[in-house]
């Protein structure tokens, strides 16, 4: 059996009475396409949360790569090799997309109290942002403010952004969120080309994107996970079907 | 009226050569301000010398508060609290110079008093920025009032420096040549050393360190989950504008040769924010355009009327209504600059 890259021992978290995390003992495979499904207000995002260090569990316990992560900051988390997207587009909004990419690359090259060389001149820096974007159909607006972007060049932007922080684990939750059809093809071919170089845990709602994409799926009702396995497994789950697939 | 003199003084300043209309009115403030106060000292008018060198120790000020209101998005309401520690930094050396005591500290040298400035204030910023970058929002703002009126107190309890009464500099600054009882070499040292400051946060902001800390303005959820530690950023930011303003407050005191617990009470706090809000928060001129409009108008109205403070609440209502991004960016958007 490979050693996990993710895994989480008993984790849990409540909001007052709402147990949102419910001992959840979850495990991501190096480079596998971890697919997370369950109904909304299931506790998908508030795991994530917990993964990326901005909510923190009240029990149980996070690994990463080996090491105990459960209340690490995020900054030291993303140093490790994760990194997050946003449910809700979480972009610096005043600056441009190659300022939001390079910014990325920035923090994990590790020299960020330079005072007086001008960042936006950089080649280093500037050049591996604009092959960021290249790969990401972003190239033509590097320039633009991302708040003049549509929504669903936010949401490239997202992904964009976690992966020129090189991390070895994405986080993504719900990528393809309050997009058109065209655009989710993109975000899930994009997601496609990735699959070989990242390790990926993906929140989607969408069941002919999870099954396309995912190598193994678990789901979440109510706080805790029901089930774990493949997709032909997670298709023929009675319990899944009844829980979660059925009310589709 | 003072009439603008050469540009050659903006050229320290790196401006792009398409100026657009905030350049030019950039440029022009400049001019106007340097060259009207030496223009005004050759033709025999001490008070606009005076008047020029008030505004560009404020004008000082104002642009290290902006690097961290401005461009860190950090609403510091104490930052006048820098001002007094350089203006006392200056005061009680060179008190002890002339009448004994403490001769740990008493000089007049003007390198010691503005090392000793922006050594304090840095440090006074190290200290209570640590504690006060913790919190946020309406936090924040009341924790800087409150460290700053702590200070204020203080210096209000030093009976040997004249308490609230404060403390006459009877021997101002030695700088090497410069002799600063002169009103025009006292003026023309703050003039360059507000060039300076402009030169330093011009880098500052567009450097790898300014870009972080202009991205956890923007998004500080985002900038973490990228990786970088904000709180340090904000930090480092906090103590370099604390040094730069403990220097516009040493400045401030040698040319009044004056210091008081006044020149840190939280209304001049407030008056900071005012011009760097007023003037254009993030933009490098915008805190020297709020500055000179608040001491021309203060100038004009205080003759008048005991409540001339009232005006000024009412230009900053009008400013945030009506020019988001505060004057600079309203100048820019009627020049079509972006
Ligand atoms: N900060 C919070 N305070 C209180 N309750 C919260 C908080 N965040 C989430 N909850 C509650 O926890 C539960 C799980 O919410 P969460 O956002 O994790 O669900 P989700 O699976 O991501 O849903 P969706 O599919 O709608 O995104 C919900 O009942 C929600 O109301
Ligand atoms: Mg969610």
């Amino acid at each position: 059996m490979t050693e996990s890259l993710l895994k989480t021992v008993d984790l849990s978290k409540s909001f007052g009475g709402i147990e949102a995390t419910r001992n959840i003992n979850l495990e991501v495979r190096p480079l596998e396409t971890h697919a997370i499904i369950g109904p909304n207000g299931a506790g998908k995002t508030t795991l994530v949360s917990q993964l990326s260090g901005t909510l923190l569990p009240d029990r149980g316990a996070i690994y990463f790569a080996g090491q105990e992560i459960t209340r690490l900051s995020p900054h030291r988390r993303a140093a490790l090799g994760l990194a997050r997207s946003f449910q809700i587009t979480s972009l610096l909004m005043s600056m441009t997309v190659l300022d939001n990419v390079a910014l990325a690359i920035q923090a994990h090259d590790g020299h960020s109290f330079r005072f007086f060389a001008r960042a936006r001149t950089e080649p280093g820096l500037r050049r591996r942002a604009q092959e960021v974007l290249a790969r990401f159909d972003l190239a033509q607006r590097a320039h633009a403010k991302v708040a003049t972007l549509s929504h669903g060049e936010r949401r490239q932007v997202e992904i964009a952004v976690a992966v020129a922080t090189g991390a070895r684990l994405l986080l993504l939750d719900e990528p393809m969120a309050g997009m058109g059809r065209e655009e989710s093809r993109r975000i899930v071919a994009l997601l496609e080309g990735l699959k070989a170089s990242k390790t990926m845990l993906l929140i989607e709602h969408d069941m002919d994107v999870v099954f396309a994409l995912a190598d193994r799926i678990s789901v979440l009702v109510d706080g805790a996970l029901i089930a774990t396995g493949t997709p032909e497994e997670i298709r023929a789950n009675g319990t899944v079907r009844r829980a979660y697939l059925g009310e589709m | 009226m003072l009439r603008p003199a050469s540009a050659h003084k903006t050229a320290a300043l790196g401006l792009t050569p398409r100026l657009g209309a905030r350049g030019w009115l950039s440029v022009g403030l400049l001019a106007l301000i340097g060259g009207g106060g030496v223009v005004a000292h050759f033709a025999g008018a001490p008070f606009y010398v005076d008047l020029a060198t008030r505004l560009v120790c404020l004008a000082i000020a104002a642009t290290s508060l902006n690097l961290i209101l401005g461009y860190g998005g950090l609403l510091s309401f104490g930052h006048a609290v820098f001002i007094g520690i350089g203006a006392y930094a200056v005061g009680i050396p060179s008190y002890h110079a002339t009448y004994g005591d403490w001769q740990a500290i008493a000089s007049y040298n003007g390198f010691f008093h503005l090392a000793l400035a922006m050594g304090l204030s840095g440090l006074f910023a190290l200290v209570t920025g640590a504690i006060s970058l913790r919190t946020r929002g309406v936090h924040f703002i009341m924790i800087t009032m409150a460290f700053a009126q702590m200070m204020f107190f203080f210096f209000v309890s030093l009976e040997a420096y004249g308490g609230d009464d404060g403390l006459t500099i009877d021997v101002r600054s030695e700088l090497g040549p410069l002799s600063l009882d002169d009103p025009l070499q006292m003026f023309l040292l703050a003039f360059g050393v507000l060039l300076a400051t402009l030169w330093l946060v011009d880098r500052l902001v567009h450097s790898r360190f300014g870009l972080v800390l202009q991205g956890a303005k923007d998004n500080d959820e985002r900038m973490r989950m990228i990786g970088f530690n904000t709180y340090v950023f904000r930090l480092v930011a906090y103590v370099i504008a604390g040094a730069l303003c403990g220097l516009a407050g040493a400045l401030l005191g040698n040319f009044t040769a004056f210091v008081s617990p006044d020149m840190l009470d939280w209304t001049r706090s407030g008056e900071l924010m005012f011009m760097v809000i007023l003037g254009g928060a993030g933009t490098l001129l915008g805190p020297i355009l709020g500055a000179t409009i608040f001491v021309v108008l203060e100038e004009l109205l205080s003759g008048l009327t005991i409540y001339w403070h009232l005006p000024f609440g009412a230009l900053l209502i009008l400013s945030v209504l009506f020019a988001r991004g505060g004057l600079m960016a309203f100048v820019g958007r009627l020049g079509g600059n972006d």
